[in-house]
């Protein structure tokens, strides 16, 4: 019993976990889907997320729906600025151009706003407008920050599935990220609906930011490093450009890396991630849900 | 035109004229200290306790004393760049500093392969003054070493908080916190007491709901947490979340303001050892206390005190051979006895380590209490 009900716990930890690298392997997945562009300056726009968060909490002592809502902005205008600036002048350019230029982008947003002027390069504790509290639930205890991540995380998948499968923008992303000329042929605004796409995915990971700052309360401009690349490792392995496959990634990696740290030890943690990469490389580089590419 | 240049002449001359009538020899002092970074606070403190101590030493002092400031970032690499560039480029007679131990350990292999003594005020982990068993020439420390340190937290876990179980989380990458870790633990089991829980994270990590949950379902009855502040402060609030109970325990890297303005309620009520408390009675300690608040607002932390013992003993070593020669210094330094120096009396042994007591501490909402001293 006490086997089971510590296995639960380490769940409950890693879903956690796996719910915020869910969000931000959203906007990975989206942004490959429409464009073919692995954005590394993605993690950097969820840090980006932590901070406005943290100011509009601990400045501005805003509510919370608003907090979300500025976050949720905020990124999004950055995400739609970075793609007008950085990457719609290298459409037609190779690819690893595209690749070198978004890690420059990410290289600028760490290192700009580390300046003293900006968010500085130190630790900021990152606020918590409310007590933390702990709910026995049979065999496991479940706190509100948990609670609060998995509903925040389960509402924005819920919008996101309305907004991709219901609505006519979503349709010109679908149809974006099947075949770009014909897709344009068929009346679809190609700059307009990746530049929405860019919106989407960026907004997700502010809202990723924010919940990452109420469970890890210290976040710092170099924070989206690692939770940026465990996150386009997890969109990798659920099948890259598919939103579905993003999240269930998200929350294995997320799980993974918990267990490892729960049964093994934390040093083999971030190991262990790029062994995962490694194997869905070697073995099923379309991811979980990927379709086999066919040979014609 | 004429009349103008006259007068710049003679304006020079008089600007020379200081010069001649002090004549005072200037030597250069470095300070490598982490300035940004994940422990900016150690380095606030250090610097401006650099400072003051100059400035007192310069009231009476045979030298005038030129500081040159580097960054080291808490990053062992920063912090080699830097006593390189103290060292080649800038020259340094000698070198106050690493505060951290991570940095001094490297930072130490240079002043020996380089003949620059090095005084750490705050730098604890035993690898810095000794490597392979013998001891560095040049490197010397105004603190107590982490064999000590650690054995001090563990007796007072067993004797004053009576605890029976333990856990220790430490960063398996930093040799402060790796050897203050194993100390603690041994001394800990020697004393008839448990460890159940042994668990190493990396500096970097953010996540220990893992780690929590499973230290939480041994019950400890303490937690020791020998790191710096931030991550220290962190790991605290994420036990406290899983309402894990147990009373933490930390080392003198807890010491910093930012330590319950970033823990909170979760890290008030910690008991860690330190160097000197600032409720210290002395003559010395209070002179530097009340200069400090004066100059900065604050009470000076351990940081501060220490690196201020560090400059003095250095400068006041310097006075004593009354030549800028490093052999002359290094010389004197080795058989340094008694110095009353902020944190305590000072003497070095034959490592080059201060034997001094060590003082716990207790984390409150504002500063921090004094519980007990322990003697060596």
């Amino acid at each position: 019993m006490e086997l089971l009900s510590y296995t639960l716990q380490q769940l409950i930890n890693g879903l956690q976990l796996g719910a915020v690298y869910a969000l931000i392997a959203l906007g990975y997945t989206m942004v490959y889907g429409v464009l073919r562009l692995i954005n590394f300056a993605h993690g950097d726009i969820f840090m980006f997320g932590a901070f406005v968060g943290y100011f509009c909490i601990s400045r501005w002592h805003l509510p919370i729906y608003l907090v979300f809502m500025i976050a949720i902005g905020a990124c999004a205008v950055l995400g739609v600025l970075v793609e007008k600036i950085a990457y719609k002048p290298l459409r037609a350019a190779p690819r690893i151009s595209l690749l070198i230029t978004a890690v420059g982008v990410s290289l600028f947003l760490e290192y700009f706003l580390s300046l003293n002027a900006m968010f500085t390069p130190n630790y900021i504790a990152f606020p918590r407008p409310f007590d933390v509290a702990g709910y026995d639930l049979f065999l496991v205890t479940i706190t509100n920050i948990q609670l609060i991540i998995f509903s925040v995380t389960a509402a924005t998948l819920f919008v996101l599935y309305l907004l991709v499968y219901r609505t006519k923008q979503g349709r010109a992303m679908r149809a974006l990220s099947h075949d770009q000329e014909t897709a344009s042929l068929m009346g679809v605004n190609v700059n307009a609906t990746i530049s929405f796409t860019f919106a989407v995915g960026t907004a997700c990971a502010g809202v990723g930011g924010i919940l990452y700052g109420f469970a890890y309360p210290q976040i710092n401009v170099f924070m989206g490093i690692m939770p940026g690349i465990k996150s386009f490792i997890a969109a990798v392995l659920g099948g890259i450009g598919l939103v579905h496959g993003a999240v269930l990634g998200g929350l294995l990696i997320g799980v993974s890396e918990v267990f490892v740290s729960a049964y093994l030890s934390s040093t083999f943690r971030d190991g262990f991630i790029f062994v995962i990469l490694l194997l869905v490389l070697l073995f099923r580089p379309n991811g979980i849900f990927g379709r086999r590419i066919e040979k014609v | 035109m004429s009349v103008n240049k006259t007068l710049a002449i003679i304006l020079a001359l008089f600007l020379t004229v200081p010069g001649f009538a002090f004549g005072k020899e200037i030597v250069r002092i470095g300070l490598i200290t982490p300035m940004t970074g994940d422990v900016k606070t150690y380095g606030e403190s250090a610097k401006n306790a650099f400072y003051i101590a100059i400035a007192d030493y310069e009231k009476t002092g045979k030298f005038q004393v030129n500081p040159i400031v580097a960054d080291d970032r808490n990053d062992p690499t920063e912090g080699a760049n830097g006593a390189l560039k103290l060292i080649t480029q800038d020259k340094v007679l000698a070198i106050v500093g690493p505060l951290t131990s991570k940095v001094a350990i490297p930072v130490s292999e240079y002043a020996v392969k380089y003949r620059v003594p090095m005084v750490s005020g705050t730098a604890t982990a035993e690898k810095v003054t000794i490597s392979d068993g013998k001891r560095k020439p040049y490197v010397f420390r105004a603190c107590f070493i982490d064999p000590f340190q650690g054995s001090v937290a563990a007796s007072f876990a067993l004797k004053n908080l009576k605890a029976h179980t333990g856990a220790i989380l430490y960063d398996v990458g930093n040799d402060y916190s790796k050897g203050l870790a194993e100390v603690f633990k041994s001394t800990f089991e020697k004393g008839k007491g448990t460890i159940v829980a042994y668990e190493s994270y990396q500096k970097d990590d953010v996540d220990f709901s893992a780690l929590v949950t499973k230290v939480a379902a041994k019950k400890p009855d303490v937690i020791f947490l020998p790191d710096y502040y931030n991550k220290v402060a962190l790991i605290a609030q994420q036990l406290r979340d899983r309402a894990v109970k147990a009373v933490l325990m930390g080392t003198d890297g807890w010491d910093s303001p930012e330590l319950v303005k970033i823990g909170g309620n979760a890290i008030i009520g910690g008991y860690f050892t330190n160097h000197y408390s600032p409720e210290r009675k002395d003559k010395v300690a209070e002179k530097f206390i009340a200069e400090y608040k004066e100059k900065h607002g604050s009470v000076p932390d351990a940081l501060a005190a220490l690196t201020y013992d560090a400059t003095m003993i250095l400068l006041e070593t310097l006075d004593k051979v009354q030549k800028p020669d490093v052999e002359l210094i290094t010389r004197a330094l080795s058989a340094l006895k008694n110095f009353h120096g902020v944190t305590g009396t000072i003497s070095f042994d034959k490592n080059g380590d201060a034997v001094k007591s060590a003082v716990i501490l207790q984390v409150e909402k504002e500063g921090s209490r004094y519980v007990t001293t322990i003697n060596p």
